[in-house]
């Protein structure tokens, strides 16, 4: 396009507000995020390979379990899902930006910040922060390492990131939609983001206010945790946890959407029961602020308490239940070819529904109080965060990567991918299912004798899973140089979408100057 | 499409995001409150109660047991003179606990109560308790500090035994307690 002159080399990066480049910032910087979260989880599974004590030190072994579980959520998950916000949004709701570009960049550009200051405090005296992602009060206000407080005001700044970047696409989503695209007309992605940002700016804040109290409590004389002071330590649970819940649906619900347009392109038929998808996302999200003392069931609650708790837990399994019977209708009678965005988008429904078969389990309160704090939860959350959140960002990047580079990706490798990352993720965390049930307990660098042999089956699959995102580095950078030649416009046969029936591939800097018509 | 509209919602966003700040400090009062009303966590009103006269169920017993126990970081020895007492509903009895500072500073515990089951904590009723203040001892010092109490008759025919916990934190220097503990 004539017009379409911007700053290059660095400056682009730094200055820019358009959707596309911050897009793909996001999508890389937690691309990277991912790496280093995944060399601590392989650092874990070495010191894991054998009973006893090989490499780490056990404050050194928590440090990693720690940071793995902070860069995972916070760097890894949250971001990629900003970034495919980010990239789709605008086109598919026929915008030309996000309503607000320059709250965008500043909002990616603390995260470097955020993440540095986080990252930073491994090298300080001391250590990183050791207590574990859920930070739980005392052992990090009491007893936390000097670099604790590195750690609160990185979750601080991530927190600030993450709201300006929700309410960025709540702004979007509200004002810039094509004339004639009606609230019911917007696509599921879309949907579930502007739910998700909602749990954002709800959550994000309840968050910043439990590491302000523990900033406080540590500095300034405050007893909100502490028992001396007239404080109390279950309630630093019940405020994480508040934001907790919310948070786990944040990490989910846009896969959500990424698979509910994936299936219907694969399947050759529409989405079945759009509606009942969007009421069914709104239900999850509204069940998510009810439920979270599910985490806290040995803290010693009342009966009653815990049969709320326990019920409400179980009706989540309703809503869930609608969509994945939807994904399973779309595909009834369809048409279906297995590219690979449709294989990850499978293994996702399935491998997210036994992940959400374990958290059935583990809802139930007599039980949980064996399950607690076991591998069992382990192999629970990483069902539902690998194969779901992670499963369902890549099938999005394979989707529409010819989209944004307009060459087509090599399917052979990205079967390769596939194929490499199914088995791995199961080999890695099945057996922790066996291990917890077993009694062997979450975030100890040494165990007993007899989980020796699921535990080494845990490891060789952790490396190969590793492994095999190396072969996904090389699939996006051999599609971004050019790849297996141009894809089309419409890039799948099945592909609907604004995104894919009103842009070239690839899609232009500037898109939809001119809104385009949505019957 | 418009500039004032997008402002409009932005600052509806912000107004949330602002909500729910000031949500995540209430909920410290909320959740002291809720645990008030309902019993839940074993919380017990840290004031005096008056006795006057309660009529005394001598029809009926109730085991009381005490626990205590040193919070990390605290150099003092801390127990009940007895391990349990049997007590007729109404009844206004007097326990003694024992309390030694066997550092070399001087120190201030604070004891924190508990109460289990929970419930039973609307019919517990202290007129006197070591806990309601704090006590300094000097090194070496010890002391004999009393505790009254009397069970209101009302409580739950279900309930027969009730533990009283209690914990003793360090409260010299709030901050410095990790240091106390090396």
């Amino acid at each position: 396009m004539a017009h379409d002159h911007h700053p290059t080399g660095l400056s682009r990066w730094l200055f820019t507000t358009n959707h596309k480049d911050i897009g793909t910032m996001y999508l890389w910087f937690s691309f990277i995020m991912f790496l280093i979260g995944g060399l601590m989880a392989l650092g874990i599974r070495l010191e894991l390979f054998q009973p006893g004590l090989q490499f780490w030190d056990p404050n050194f072994f928590n440090t990693l379990t720690t940071m793995h579980g902070l860069i995972m959520v916070f760097g890894a998950v949250m971001p990629a899902f900003v970034g495919l916000a980010n990239w789709l949004i605008p086109m598919q709701i026929g915008a030309p930006d996000m309503a607000l570009p320059r709250m965008n960049n500043w909002s990616f550009w603390i995260l470097p910040f955020a993440f540095g200051l986080l990252l930073s405090s491994l090298f300080m005296e001391g250590g990183a922060p050791n207590f574990g992602w859920t930070f739980y009060a005392p052992l990090s206000t009491k007893f936390g390492p000097p670099s604790t407080d590195f750690f609160i005001f990185g979750v601080h700044l991530m927190g600030i990131s993450s709201i300006m970047g929700a309410i960025n696409v709540i702004v979007t989503v509200f004002n810039m939609r094509a004339p004639g695209m009606t609230l019911m007309k917007m696509p599921m992605f879309v949907w579930t983001w502007v739910i998700t940002a909602f749990l954002l700016i709800m959550v994000m804040p309840v968050l910043a206010g439990a590491v302000t109290m523990m900033l406080t409590d540590r500095h300034f004389g405050t007893s909100f945790f502490d028992a001396a002071g007239g404080g109390d330590p279950v309630m630093f649970q019940h405020i994480f946890w508040f934001f907790g819940h919310p948070e786990v649906y944040i990490m989910i619900l846009p896969a959500f959407g990424i698979a509910s347009h994936i299936i219907p392109a694969f399947s050759r038929k529409p989405l079945f029961g759009y509606s009942s998808m969007v009421y069914a996302t709104a239900s999850i999200a509204f069940l998510s602020f009810i439920v979270w003392a599910h985490h806290m069931f040995t803290v010693g609650m009342p009966v009653a308490g815990e049969l709320y708790f326990m019920i409400a837990t179980m009706i989540i399994a309703v809503p869930t239940g609608v969509k994945i019977f939807n994904w399973v209708a779309t595909m009834w009678r369809g048409s279906l070819t297995f590219e690979t965005p449709m294989l990850f988008a499978l293994a996702f429904v399935v491998l997210f529904t036994l992940g959400g078969v374990s958290g059935v389990m583990l809802a139930m309160t007599p039980v949980d109080k064996q399950y607690h704090d076991t591998y069992f939860v382990v192999a629970h959350f990483h069902y539902v965060l690998f194969p779901g959140a992670i499963f369902g960002t890549i099938a999005a990047v394979y989707y529409w990567l010819p989209k944004w580079t307009g060459n087509m990706y090599s399917e052979f490798w990205g079967k390769i991918h596939f194929w490499f990352s199914i088995i791995a993720v199961n080999l890695t965390f099945f057996p922790m299912h066996f291990s917890g049930l077993a009694g062997m307990q979450r975030r100890v660098p040494d165990y007993n004798m007899m989980f020796e042999g699921f535990n080494q089956m845990s490891s060789i699959g952790a490396f190969m899973l590793g492994f095999g995102q190396i072969i996904f580095l090389g699939v996006l950078i051999h599609c971004i140089k050019g790849g297996k030649g141009k894809a089309t416009d419409k890039v799948w046969e099945g592909a609907e979408g604004l995104e894919f029936t009103h842009l070239p591939s690839p899609a232009p800097y500037h898109s939809f100057e001119q809104s385009p018509e949505v019957k | 499409m418009s500039k004032a509209n997008n402002k409009n919602v932005l600052f509806k966003a912000i107004g949330i995001t602002a909500l729910m700040t000031v949500f995540a400090f209430a909920m410290v009062p909320l959740y002291n409150v809720f645990c008030e009303i309902t019993g839940i966590n074993g919380k017990v009103v840290v004031s005096e109660a008056l006795y006057d006269e309660v009529e005394t169920d001598t029809n009926r017993t109730v085991t009381i047991e005490f626990i205590t126990s040193i919070n990390r970081g605290m150099p003092w020895e801390f127990k009940s003179t007895i391990n349990k007492i049997d007590v007729h509903p109404g009844e206004l009895k007097e326990v003694m606990f024992y309390a030694r500072n066997y550092s070399q500073k001087t120190i201030t515990g604070q004891a924190v109560p508990s109460v289990a089951p929970g419930q039973a904590s609307f019919y517990l009723n202290k007129t006197e308790c070591f806990c309601f203040d704090q006590q300094t001892l000097k090194p070496g010092e010890e002391i004999k500090m009393p505790m009254k109490f009397y069970i209101d008759p009302e409580l739950p025919e279900h309930l027969h035994t009730v533990t009283m916990s209690y914990v003793l934190f360090n409260a010299t220097s709030k901050g410095s307690d990790s240091v106390a503990a090396n």
